[in-house]
């Protein structure tokens, strides 16, 4: 088994991979490496079916396959390499990366290693929702590529719990193939997905939206019979005398997401328990040298729109990385403020652009976000509401930040 | 393969209700002989009930009273595991076990199990102090432990399905979906009836765990109930797997009718936390309910404190087929008989734990009663050996590359939590006794075990189902009869 030497190889085909894929070519990066497992690139888009993307990154609203299909054009016409149906099984803190696919094993080392693996749905055992153990339990992103992707029919009356995008899309869809859809079940006392969402998926059809409500048992021993379902109270303890049983045959888990690392982890990059993502300076390396991460591997984004634009800002310091040596100022930390989730990038060198994403906890109404470097206001954002399903960027131009000193991002009520 | 067609009067020489553990272990320890051996099922698969729901743990035998079929059949089964695991295959580690106290009163306790343990014949038990548990098991607390070095862990699945598809290479017949609903007595034996039909066979055995009593019913012995008892599993990520190299038990409560919420590793490195010990009404009521698993998260933290939800991958429970109530409490011993007013019905009754490990003893105990009425004469042919589907992930490289070379299906990686290969995926399959539910193709392959519980792979493996067999996505079963896991197309296609 030979290795083979690559300047960049890309981990994951989708939108971050794609994106960050054409940016890096646009530098005039050669030796660029796509390895995507499925037989088709466009990660999560192929099954995304709806419309609504690209309003950011294009000024038009597209389906998933289309945004997808821009840059698996541009990646093409480019003539950029991509293996499909090849996994990767090892990464290693020196960038040996290990792959197997029907024609062997491969083993690469690159100059630089882009982590793109997406992230993955929390299951039902992650939050142990109590019961028996019936057919008919799916998570929201398995139920969409059943319908979209196989045309398979999973059920034909549903519950589904948690409000994230993926299952208020879901109430929609199954509601469109003839499906009765009983409610969304939300365990916060917000809904955790976009408004557009709950306007366009939930309002639209009807289908009723319950806050500060859970899943509390499992009923059926072969297919969902039904399931029980409480109100919780502000610690999210079901509250007794509550609990009221739905009939379904199909119940539908879009509680929350998680980025997809066991690579990451097998080389030893460090993560943010926030995020569960890599923790990442501004040029969005790892706390391994050379190993870079964008999208939801690096933590869960709204908007596949927010995945190019952090994905082509990757780009741009893996080209300067690939040129010359990594930048020698030292990292200071983000810090962030505790009505915020998390910030992105957790660590900055102050040596090019800073953008700054972040979510806040809960929702906040009439509050400024900004970004402090000493007594120093860099900038400032006002929001009439911010909530916790949109994600938040600030920028900063590389002149105003002084290298060596920590930054503060810091959220004040109006 | 599965005979498809509706058996009719099949006429066999040995008849097992229930393919369990024991029902496993006894048909393949029966196709040692020149003997016509069929197995009744009534579930789609192997070990859907206790035999696949338990620790996984392989008891050296120090916990049951001396004098018992319990500990008889326990310690003998415990040193013989290895070789019965090596011949068929399956993962078994002799890992040692602690049970660990806290104070005085504790080590009064753990100083009469050993005793136990020794009346039982169970070698190398010895008292440690908290720096041998500290060597041991650094992340596992206590004073003082029992230390049982015999103790081992396997994959109770695994197990009887090995158990079960070397028996079936070797000649048993193995009917599942054929539930028995009647048994009668005839001249030369019984005529047993199912969901699928009627067999006839000189001799009955009863290895139907949590049904048992209604079996046993059937023929007229009505002496016995039995109690089903809920245990309650939390099963963890790998991520914790490597502070525990060894199970790790609380000093028991025998009253309780349990072993206590012990933490075990399992021989894919997940932990167990569990189980419960709670009585309830329906024998496959396997339910978890909040205030269990939340008394899991307490009591395993007790002893092994990295224990937190956020490792918590997924729940499961067990039923413990008991033949003592709620009321009574403890254990009652094995029931294994041959009355002379049902004669060649050998009944099995209360077969609980240390059942996994005893299955084997358990096994040669009813052929011997056979033998005292038959002539049983050595099959030639027998093959103790099956061979398991072999794991991609844990060959070296080179031989991984000559695998894909030799079987391309062994480049496509299905499940990557697990690093299960689409050749793995496909043995699992076409598994030799004809299970294709989606439980059955997981327990054989690993595959949907780990952390995303399917999120990737799930869709892939009902594909090959589907592929593999032609069936349509309505005839794709999750577990049981009936588990229907699609209900047709989004669109005529």
């Amino acid at each position: 088994m030979t290795t083979q030497n690559r300047s960049v190889i890309i981990i994951g085909g989708g939108p971050a991979g794609l994106a960050a894929a054409a940016a890096l070519r646009q530098q005039g990066v050669e030796d660029i490496l796509i390895l995507e497992r499925e037989h088709d690139l466009g990660g999560i888009l192929r099954q995304c079916i709806h419309d609504g993307f690209g309003l950011t990154r294009f000024k038009e609203a597209l389906s998933g396959p289309e945004y997808a299909a821009r840059f698996v054009d541009t990646v093409q016409q480019a003539g950029i390499e991509v293996m499909t149906d090849i996994t990767v099984t090892e990464l290693h803190a020196d960038r040996t990366v290990v792959a197997t696919a029907r024609s062997g094993r491969y083993v690469f080392k690159a100059q630089a290693v882009i982590l793109a693996m997406g992230c993955r749905e929390r299951t039902r055992g992650a939050i142990q929702i109590p019961g028996s153990r019936p057919a008919g339990v799916y998570t929201a992103g398995i139920a969409q590529a059943y319908m979209n992707l196989k045309n398979i029919m999973i059920g034909r009356s549903a519950v589904i719990l948690g409000s994230g995008d993926i299952g208020l899309i879901m109430a929609r869809r199954l509601t469109l193939e003839g499906a009765s859809v009983k409610g969304v079940f939300e365990i916060q006392p917000y809904p955790s997905g976009l408004p557009r969402n709950i306007t366009q998926c939930l309002d639209d059809y009807d289908i009723p939206l319950f806050l500060s409500h859970t899943v509390t048992a499992i009923h059926g021993t072969k297919r969902l019979t039904g399931v029980t379902v409480s109100q919780v109270d502000s610690s999210f303890r079901p509250i007794p005398d509550t609990e009221k049983e739905w009939t379904c045959d199909t119940l539908i888990l879009s509680v929350g997401l998680i980025p997809e690392n066991e690579l990451s982890k097998m080389a030893g990059v460090l993560l943010d328990p926030r995020t569960k993502g890599p923790r990442v300076d501004e040029h969005y390396q790892t706390s391994v040298a050379g190993i870079f991460a964008a999208g939801n591997v690096l933590h869960v984004h709204d908007l596949v729109d927010f995945v190019s634009l952090e994905a082509e800002r990757l780009a741009e310091s893996v080209g300067d990385y690939l040129k010359q040596a990594p930048a020698d100022e030292e990292a200071v930390p983000v810090e962030a403020d505790p009505e915020l989730a998390y910030t992105v990038p957790q660590l900055v060198r102050a040596d090019r652009d800073l953008t700054v994403s972040c979510r806040v906890r809960r929702p906040l109404n009439r509050v400024r976000i900004s970004i402090w470097q000493n007594d120093q206001k860099h900038v400032t954002r006002r929001f009439r509401r911010a909530i916790p399903a949109e994600m938040i960027h600030l920028t900063v131009p590389k002149e105003k930040l002084v290298p060596g000193e920590p930054l503060k991002v810091v959220v004040e009520h109006e | 393969m599965m005979n498809k067609q509706t058996a009719l009067q099949k006429r066999y020489d040995v008849l097992i209700i229930g393919s369990g553990v024991v029902g496993s272990a006894l048909a393949r320890e029966l196709s040692r002989y020149q003997l016509n051996v069929a197995v009744l099922e009534k579930e789609l698969d192997v070990c859907t009930e206790t035999s696949g729901r338990n620790s996984g743990v392989i008891h050296a035998g120090f916990n049951n009273k001396p004098g018992s079929l319990m500990a008889k059949f326990c310690v003998e089964g415990c040193l013989g595991y290895g070789v019965v695991a090596d011949e068929i295959d399956i993962p078994f580690s002799r890992t040692g076990k602690l049970v660990v106290g806290f104070d005085d009163e504790d080590r009064k306790k753990l100083q009469a199990l050993k005793e136990a343990g020794e009346q039982n014949g169970v070698p190398g038990l010895e008292i440690v102090e908290s720096d041998v548990i500290r060597d041991k098991a650094p992340a596992i607390l206590g004073e003082m432990a029992l230390y049982s070095p015999m103790t081992g862990i396997t994959n109770p699945f695994l197990y009887t399905v090995a158990l079960a598809e070397n028996a079936v290479q070797n000649g048993v017949s193995l009917w599942l979906n054929h539930e028995v609903t009647a048994i009668e007595q005839v001249d030369d034996g019984y005529q047993v009836q199912t969901t699928q039909g009627v067999f006839e066979s000189r001799w009955v055995i009863n290895c139907a765990g949590l049904f048992a009593d209604r079996v046993a019913r059937m023929v007229g012995i009505d002496d016995y109930t039995i109690y089903p008892c809920r245990g309650e599993y939390l099963v963890l990520d790998k991520e914790l797997g490597s502070q525990l190299p060894l199970p790790a038990y609380p000093v028991p409560n025998i009253r309780e009718g349990g072993l206590g919420i012990h933490l075990t590793p399992t021989t894919d490195g997940n932990i167990l936390v569990g189980p419960s010990t709670d009585y309830i009404d329906e024998h496959t009521d396997y339910g978890t309910t909040r205030s269990i698993l939340d008394l899991l998260m307490r009591e395993g933290r007790k002893i092994f404190p990295p224990l937190n939800p956020s490792a918590v991958i997924r729940t499961f429970a067990g039923v413990r087929p008991k033949l003592v109530s709620r009321t009574t409490g403890g254990y009652a011993d094995f029931v294994i008989e041959h009355r002379p007013e049902t004669r060649h019905f050998i009944n099995m009754v209360g077969l609980e734990s240390p059942g996994l490990t005893a299955a084997v003893p358990i096994a040669r105990n009813v052929i011997s009663i056979i033998g005292e009425y038959e002539d049983l004469r050595e099959n030639p042919s027998f093959n103790p050996c099956r061979e398991g589907i072999l794991s991609f992930k844990d060959q070296t490289p080179e031989r991984q590359e000559s695998l894909i070379h030799e079987n391309p299906d062994y480049g496509v990686v299905v499940c990557r939590c697990e690093g299960i290969t689409q050749a793995e995926i496909l043995a699992a399959i076409r598994n030799p006794l004809g299970v294709t539910t989606l439980s059955g193709i997981k327990n054989r392959s690993r595959a949907m075990m780990g952390r995303c519980q399917g999120g990737y792979c799930q869709i892939r493996i009902a594909e090959l189902i589907m592929a593999e067999q032609n069936r349509s996505e309505e005839s794709v079963m999750l577990a049981r009869k009936g588990s229907r896991t699609f209900v047709g197309k989004v669109r005529p296609s």
